[in-house]
């Protein structure tokens, strides 16, 4: 029932150690980079070192700002549609057999398409304004969303179906009261591979042409070898997708306690 | 006295979902009598269809031969709600012991909060108080058992279905469960219909034990227990306990496996 405090204070000490050693591991891999650099006097242009991508971070710290906050609002705006688009269809596809039956293989089908080939696509279809990002984005993050919602919302408890049903519930309420409930914890996991998702799939669909945003930048940083701001871009790019992941994850905490499922 | 459930002439096979696959039968002309305020347990060894019959007297599955009668009415026509347990307690991890209780009550869309305050002594009787907001989790397995027992109670049918409650339980948490329920059965009263392959389980808490053969399940025989109420410890120890477990053992002895 519960733990005594000695392996309690074990257990802490080992996460801590856990969370310690990517940390020294990434920390190590840094320090090489830079002294690689230095001893073999690489040129920045072709690979700048982790102090120079800093350096190069806080010296277009607004330029930088103004275009992650363009790339930022086509993910939300992307994301907040695959989450609405991708628990409804979730639900649908976990409730109703005949629907995942017809929908699922146009769903996987649809992720074998390549981005690449999509967004210079979309850019043709409606210009290179924010709605184009958008729809990347939106068919980036709404598969893993309703997929993996789909997925756990489909396993049966036959002991707990059958005691509801005693009980005088019917399919949807037996299906609201022991299904979604433990789908959630899969619906999390969706959630967060979205997130990540968003921001690359906002960057990708720049690439081909935008006014503003990361993806743009980072195409005019490489055009004029300007490598250092490329890094630097990159690093914006993967904190913010973590910060992302880290939202969703804040959220989930807050709802359900994985202990309970 | 009222027959609250009249079995007769119950067949019933599997059909296994594959095609071609050819049909078994599980039970076979069944014939059983409950009466009202009665403890009746099912014996029989594992497979021989005890839990099946129970899931048929529940009225959820109608594909059998034969009939079911529920205090005069076919659960074919007409729904009769029952109480049921399973050895697995089914408690939602995620819903306190509390929530979990009063499910019965939540799903017909009943007085929540009426219900919270009328069961509070209930769950006092069932030794659940100051467990209310606990997650299943957190309980023992006894107190999973008596919180599942008292969702059960509140289902409110007039027949309780218990289909091995306790069959998970080690050997001292289920006697002392067993002395709970009886207790608690002795004080309330309801038709029983007990699913069990304990035979001491069967003769200590029953008022008739019916023995069902090997699969195809059918009625051997039924013994008649005898012993007053309440019922105490102690006569597990007495010959005519003895008695009654060498008729139980002979009526299983007769069955062709053997």
């Amino acid at each position: 029932m519960k733990k005594s405090e000695s392996t309690g204070k074990k257990s802490k000490e080992r996460k801590l150690k856990l969370k310690i050693m990517p940390v020294a591991v990434a920390l190590a891999f840094i320090v090489l980079w830079q002294l690689a650099v230095d001893i073999f006097d690489i040129e920045a242009f072709i690979l700048p070192g982790p102090v120079n991508i800093l350096r190069s971070l806080y010296k277009e710290r607004e330029l930088l700002l103004s275009h992650a906050l363009v790339t930022l609002g086509e993910a939300f705006a992307g994301f907040g549609i695959a989450v609405v688009a991708g628990i409804c269809f979730g639900l649908l596809m976990g409730f109703c057999e005949p629907v995942r039956i017809a929908l699922y293989p146009i769903f996987v089908v649809s992720q074998t398409i390549p981005l690449i080939v999509l967004a210079p696509l979309f850019a043709v279809w409606f210009g290179f304004g924010f709605l184009p990002k958008v729809i990347i984005i939106v068919l980036v993050c709404f598969f893993p969303i309703a997929v993996t919602f789909a997925q756990d919302l489909l396993k049966v408890d036959e002991d707990m179906d059958f005691m509801l049903r005693v009980m005088g519930a019917g399919r949807w309420k037996s299906f609201v009261l022991a299904r979604i409930p433990k789908a959630l914890p899969g619906l999390f996991s969706g959630l967060k591979i979205a997130a990540t998702y968003s921001i690359m799939g906002a960057v990708i669909s720049e690439w081909v042409g935008a006014k503003k945003g990361l993806g743009i930048f980072m195409t005019r940083a490489m055009t004029s070898f300007r490598t250092a701001a490329l890094f630097a871009d990159v690093v914006l790019i993967v904190v913010l997708s973590l910060g992302l992941y880290k939202l969703i994850e804040l959220i989930e905490k807050k709802i359900i306690n994985h202990a309970d499922i | 006295m009222d027959c609250k459930i009249r079995i007769t002439g119950l067949n019933m096979d599997y059909t296994g979902s594959e095609e071609g696959e050819s049909s078994l039968r599980v039970l076979s002309d069944v014939n059983l009598e409950v009466f009202e305020n009665e403890f009746v347990s099912l014996l029989g060894p594992s497979g021989c269809g005890k839990s099946t019959l129970l899931r048929l007297i529940a009225g959820l599955e109608h594909d059998y031969e034969g009939e079911i009668l529920l205090g005069g009415i076919n659960p074919r026509h007409k729904r009769v709600p029952v109480c049921y347990m399973l050895q697995k307690d089914c408690l939602m991890p995620w819903r306190s012991m509390l929530s979990n209780v009063l499910l019965p009550i939540e799903i017909k869309k009943g007085d929540l909060k009426k219900a919270r305050e009328e069961i509070k002594p209930l769950v006092q009787e069932f030794g659940l108080s100051g467990f209310e907001n606990y997650r299943p989790r957190q309980l023992s397995g006894g107190m999973r058992q008596r919180a599942a027992l008292l969702r059960t109670y509140l289902m409110d049918g007039e027949i309780m279905l218990l289909d091995e409650p306790f069959g998970s339980l080690d050997e001292i948490t289920r006697m002392q469960m067993q002395d709970w329920l009886i207790s608690v059965w002795e004080k309330h009263r309801k038709t029983v219909l007990f699913v069990t392959h304990d035979i001491d389980e069967a003769i200590y808490l029953s008022d008739r034990v019916v023995v069902l053969s090997d699969r195809p399940g059918t009625v051997n025989g039924v013994v008649q227990i005898d012993f007053e109420r309440p019922r105490k410890r102690d006569m597990i120890l007495t010959p005519q306990f003895s008695e009654y477990k060498k008729d139980i053992l002979s009526l299983l002895a007769s069955f062709p496996a053997w």
